[in-house]
């Protein structure tokens, strides 16, 4: 994690840098986690597309494991997902390999 | 070459307003602001400035076209009353937040309900903690001269921060006075450029302004905020210097009236305190009472450390409120209170004027002569008394 500016290092009234959330776990009020099945996901990215924060990452046009740093459980992925392949999971139901 | 003309508050702020010629003014009409925009409108109209007037839905629209514009890199206007004020509470942090030098007349008027357009000062001293800086004027000649300091005052590097010029509504507002004024070059030489170091059209170094700062950086922010304060006394004392080398009429913090040798001091806000100026003058030749006036100026930031040392000889010092916090009393009162706390003398709150009921001569010299029997009999309470009420 970048070390954080002080006070008179930061520009008046301005964003204090590029990229702060980077630095906070935003996830942390999870209560419901989206659990993927990537053998019936067919990469259509409608969560990518539905997902009202940034959860969701995409590489080289596959969908990757759900960012938790950023998923706040809201559940909309699941209900889009036209496969479902993902199903919601309460945090404290979750097993190991969940 | 400065010009002698007649003009009511509301004229000599939109003529100061003229005079600044702002990139931005955006503004909604509110009784008795109304006026204010009106002849800046006609000003406008006629070519004369070449502002950009942007007429809105709201106050809140206001002030949030305010913001925008200041953070664009324009100089930003915009003035209300009362509710208005209210309707823009939300933008008001956001604007000294982002540290937007918007100056903006506030034509004092009493807040809602029962619906009331007269003046007092609900309005300013429930925005006290909004992180603006507030100045009040006590006549026509202050509200001029009051709003072209607010420009270098919010601009000063030091400070960026918006400037309240609040004037009394109708007292001052509708209130035809001769005054002097500057001719417009003289203005423009004394305000300078509007030059903000970042702006959102700056393309070579693009910022972004009010964005998320969470537990890692908000607290930073707010400190910046209160450092930005502290520095504005110093800052409004300079500007008032050279005010008056161009002007001949010099400002401070404060404006003590024969206060040197005064045993009884009355504290106030706004044109009240020319009343009480008086009052002082005929107390002194008629009764021989040993008594003076403490006008605060800059009421944010609070001049504590000047409010102090202007009392000290006091033996008994009176609070004139035109605002109650409901639950606490006169904010006034509280507030000198506590910058005299560990070595102030006896005060009593006098609360008086609310929703434009008059304060009269009279009335003052009733005051004093309170202070004056408090001081004989040592008895201060009630602490908290008002003026002019029936019960």
């Amino acid at each position: 994690m970048a070390e954080l500016l002080k006070k008179d290092e930061m520009k008046p009234g301005a964003i204090a840098a590029g990229g702060t959330m980077e630095q906070l776990y935003t996830g942390s009020w999870r209560t419901y986690r989206p659990i993927t099945d990537f053998e019936k996901c067919t990469n259509c990215l409608l969560c990518w597309a539905f997902c009202p924060d940034s959860a969701v990452p995409v590489k080289d046009g596959e969908r990757q494991a759900t960012d938790l740093q950023y998923c706040k459980g809201c559940g909309i992925c699941a209900t889009e997902c036209p496969v479902d392949a993902i199903v919601m999971k309460r945090e404290d139901e979750l097993s190991e390999d969940e | 070459m400065a010009e002698r003309v007649a003009l009511t508050g509301n004229d000599s702020a939109a003529y100061a307003l003229k005079q600044i010629n702002p990139d931005v003014v955006a503004a909604y009409p509110i009784t008795p602001q109304t006026e204010l925009m009106h002849k800046f409108a006609a000003y406008v109209a006629d070519g004369e400035v070449v502002t950009e007037l942007v007429r809105v839905e709201s106050e809140h629209s206001a002030m949030s076209a305010a913001v925008g514009a200041s953070l664009a890199g324009a100089r930003a206007c915009t003035a209300t009353s009362a509710n208005g004020l209210a309707l823009m509470w939300e933008i008001l942090y956001i604007a000294s937040s982002c540290r937007c030098p918007i100056v903006m007349p506030v034509v004092n008027r009493a807040l809602s309900a029962p619906i009331n357009i007269h003046c007092d000062h609900s309005d300013t001293m429930g925005a006290r903690d909004t992180g603006w800086v507030q100045i009040y004027s006590e006549n026509c000649q202050e509200v001029y001269d009051n709003v072209i300091q607010a420009v270098r005052i919010a601009e000063h590097a030091d400070v960026r921060l918006p400037v309240m010029a609040c004037l009394d509504g109708f007292i001052l507002s509708h209130t035809l006075e001769a005054l002097d004024a500057s001719d417009d070059a003289a203005v423009q030489e004394f305000i300078g450029p509007f030059e903000r170091p970042d702006s959102l059209l700056n393309v070579d170094s693009p910022e972004t302004f009010g964005m998320f700062a969470l537990q890692n950086y908000y607290f930073e922010f707010k400190k910046q905020q209160v450092d930005a304060m502290a520095n504005v006394p110093a800052v409004i004392e300079q500007v008032g210097a050279e005010y008056g080398e161009l002007t001949g009429r010099s400002y401070g913090l404060l404006d003590p009236y024969r206060c040197d040798d005064a045993e009884f001091v009355l504290v106030g806000l706004g044109s009240t305190t020319g009343t009480a100026k008086q009052a002082v003058d005929d107390l002194r030749e008629d009764e021989g009472l040993k008594c003076g006036v403490l006008k605060i100026r800059c009421f944010r930031p609070f001049p504590a450390a000047r409010i102090r040392e202007a009392l000290a000889d006091a033996a008994v010092v009176g609070i004139l409120d035109r605002a109650i916090s409901f639950g606490l009393g006169g904010p006034l009162f509280h507030e000198t209170r506590s910058a005299r706390y560990g070595d102030g003398g006896p005060m009593i709150d006098f609360i008086y004027g609310l929703g434009g009921r008059d304060l009269s001569l009279d009335d003052v010299k009733g005051v004093f002569h309170a202070l004056a029997e408090a001081g004989r009999s040592g008895e201060m309470d009630p602490l908290t008394r008002y003026v002019g009420l029936r019960e």
